[in-house]
């Protein structure tokens, strides 16, 4: 009998490890022979921990499961109180298009055979036997675009580094995911890390870079050692290594821990942090692509990135660039989150509108009152009102409407939330998180605070300084923590200018 | 209360320059191998001895300076021991949106500290996503995670630190 428990962060700690530990026990004491394999998650957030027996029709799920649900497993499963039925069957799962997170949820993700026999290595492979110049072009007409915020198309930022001339160049994936309601980067680690080594080894056979690094967040300690096996076994089977699959491409890998710094997650401050300095930012240009880490040509992409070229080039450019809407193609891993029913990871072509994301998949809030806003792709994101639900995921449209999709994390508030603290968190953030190099952020954040506590206190006054203080930061940071982070102080203060006013006193 | 008794610069720990020299080797040639060596210090002593400083400079042709201010520069590294339990409470959005701060109360009234303290035993920190967004509130304790922070969970973590 084989059964599947999850062994994603996110699973943990919701108690899978008890539940892993209670199936071996109870199949011990009823006798039967279990094989145990502990996956990613399926990314069904809510029901966590998710145990799943494989049956002749497929694997059926159970969920959210406690150690205590866990004997009835052997007696009666179909009749059993947490049974789902088939799992691909689940209206969450079966609505998505599961390019990049095909194999999260289904396989060990350490099983180097497993990831192969579920298709892995098919794009390397083809890489290999491809002229760099041709995967980058393949890359380039894919429509990606990166998935870390900013959304460069990924084929140029390969072209440019391809064309720059050293001795050495280098792949840097940015997993830094430091963005609130973000967890896909995490995820896809935990649960598929093959893909994310293939793709990284794609990008350096595609620039002629024989050097990558991984750079993750320290608050990530499971993605971090599964980052770190993965690695060595695909350096011990020749994924990686001296000769890629016996080609003439070499391409070493190394996993790098953050230690602590939201800002670090901007590519110049994470080079200067891989580097062994202090996380602060620095001007552009010179780009990363030309002058990156130590000075050489690099890559910087984010983990979704670099993790959706293996499908890329093992299914062609043109399957990829079939999905999306217009300047946006392909795949999203939306990531739903906060107060929401049905939190979890939902991949699906861009163009689906935030009303379905929010009300459709997520079932909307967990506490049954109605949504007040949407925050959309981060702390620098936007808190989107409920009139913006007819908006279609994507980077233009988000962008219209004074936004961004960043690294399309959600997270969904209730009526409860108090829009006067949260753009007060916004500006406290930036100013923690400050690397200190520019004026406006490291100034103008702490005005900020100061500023939306007058506010509080009943000052109308503040609140044109608000504005001002905005533009500033805006127009005069060096990146986008500084720069961003009037959007969501702004989109506060415009969609739910009621919680800026003076608090009435209680009628009495 | 003995929050001043930790910020205090602690003694040296024993066998320091040892520890020092060796993960100074294991990270020679190592590019930008600033972050890996602290780290390895941390995970060795419980945080970076201001007394290892001269050495590592020394090692990677920094100034003493330099090093001081990459140590201070991130959150992560401490310039002296947290207690022996840690608990970092998440105060991101996503832990926000469901009733973080009153999570925050709650957690502080069962453990009788505030948060950004240390009282004998227990380290109570902020931390900002743990990527757990999805079974929000959530916090660590020493390396463990926990998501759907009730209740009960809180007495239970209360519990553990008390043991
Ligand atoms: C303050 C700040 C934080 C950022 N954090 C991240 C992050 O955690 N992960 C990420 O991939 N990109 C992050 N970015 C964007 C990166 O600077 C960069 O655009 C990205 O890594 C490029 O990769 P991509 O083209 O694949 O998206 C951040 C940017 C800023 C300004
Ligand atoms: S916001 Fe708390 S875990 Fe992400």
């Amino acid at each position: 009998m084989k059964i599947y428990v999850p062994i994603d962060a996110a699973a943990r700690a919701c108690g899978a490890d008890m539940v892993a530990a209670a199936v071996v026990s109870a199949a011990a004491l009823k006798g039967i022979e279990v094989e145990l394999i502990r996956t990613g998650s399926r990314g069904m957030v809510w029901l966590e921990p998710l145990v799943e027996i494989e049956t002749p029709a497929g694997r059926t799920a159970f969920g959210p499961m406690t150690p205590a649900d866990v004997p009835a497993l052997f007696d009666a499963p179909e009749s059993h109180p947490k049974a789902l039925g088939l799992t691909e069957e689940i209206p969450f799962l079966k609505r998505q298009t599961r390019l990049t997170f095909a194999r999260c949820g289904v396989i060990d993700p350490l099983d180097l055979a497993a990831y192969e026999a579920t298709g892995g290595m098919a794009g390397l492979r083809r890489a290999v036997a491809t002229k760099p110049e041709e995967v980058v072009d393949e890359i380039a007409a894919s429509g990606l675009r990166g998935r870390g915020g900013a959304g460069f198309p990924t084929g140029i930022k390969w072209r440019t580094v391809l064309h720059a001339k050293a001795p050495q160049k280098y792949i840097v994936c940015n997993a830094d995911e430091g963005d609130s309601g973000s967890f896909a980067d995490r995820m896809l680690m935990e649960g598929d890390p093959f893909t994310l080594i293939e793709g990284m080894a794609i990008a350096g056979i595609a620039t002629g870079a024989t050097k990558g690094f991984v750079y993750i967040r320290s608050e990530y300690p499971d993605a971090i050692r599964v980052m770190r096996e993965a690695t060595r076994i695909a350096t011990r089977e020749g994924m990686i290594g001296a000769s890629v699959l016996g080609s003439a491409h070499g391409f070493d890998l190394e996993i790098r821990v953050g230690a602590g710094a939201y800002v670090c997650g901007e590519e110049t401050s994470l080079l200067n942090s891989l580097e062994g300095k202090r996380g602060v930012v620095r001007a552009k240009p010179p780009l990363p692509a030309l002058q990156g880490f130590m000075g050489r040509p690099t890559v910087v992409n984010n983990v979704l990135s670099l993790a959706a070229v293996p499908w890329i080039m093992a299914n062609g450019a043109q399957a990829y660039h079939d999905i999306g809407v217009g300047r946006s193609r392909g795949t999203i891993p939306l990531q739903i989150a906060g107060n929401v029913k049905f939190g979890g990871l939902f991949e699906t072509g861009f163009g689906i509108t935030l009303g379905e994301i929010v009300n459709d998949i997520g079932g909307g809030t967990a506490s049954g009152r109605p949504v007040k806003a949407v925050q959309v792709g981060g702390p620098l994101g936007a808190y989107h009102p409920v009139s913006d639900f007819n908006l279609a995921f994507c980077y233009e449209e988000f962008a219209g409407q004074g936004g961004l999709i960043g690294h399309a994390g959600l997270v969904v508030h209730d009526e409860a939330a108090d829009m006067l603290s949260l753009a007060r968190f916004a500006m406290e953030f930036c100013a923690v998180e400050s690397c200190g190099k520019c004026t406006p952020c490291r100034i103008g954040a702490v005005r900020g605070v100061e500023t939306l506590d007058r506010v509080r206190a009943g000052d109308a006054a503040a609140l044109p300084l608000i504005e001002d203080l905005c533009e500033t930061m805006k127009l005069g940071s060096l990146c986008a923590l500084g720069g961003f982070t009037p959007y969501p102080v702004l989109s506060a203060l415009r969609n739910f200018p009621e919680d800026f006013m003076p608090q009435q006193e209680a009628a009495e | 209360m003995s929050v001043a008794a930790v910020t205090a610069p602690p003694a040296p720990p024993a066998h320091l320059a040892e520890t020092v020299a060796a993960v100074l080797a294991a990270h020679a040639g190592r590019e930008g191998a600033l972050l890996p060596i602290l780290h390895d210090l941390q995970a060795e002593f419980g945080y970076v001895p201001g007394e290892s400083y001269d050495a590592i400079a020394a090692a990677l042709r920094l100034s003493r300076a330099e090093v001081a201010g990459v140590v201070g520069f991130y959150h992560d590294f401490r310039a002296a021991p947290a207690a022996r339990h840690v608990i970092k409470l998440c105060r991101a959005e996503a832990c926000q949106a469901m009733g973080g701060a009153a999570t925050q109360a709650r957690l502080e009234r069962a453990l009788g500290m505030k948060l950004g303290e240390t009282q004998g035993n227990v380290t109570l920190e902020a931390v900002y996503c743990l990527g757990l967004c999805a079974c929000a509130p959530a916090a660590m304790v020493g390396d463990r995670l926990v998501g759907r922070l009730d209740d009960s969970a809180i007495e239970a973590i209360a519990e553990e630190v008390r043991a």
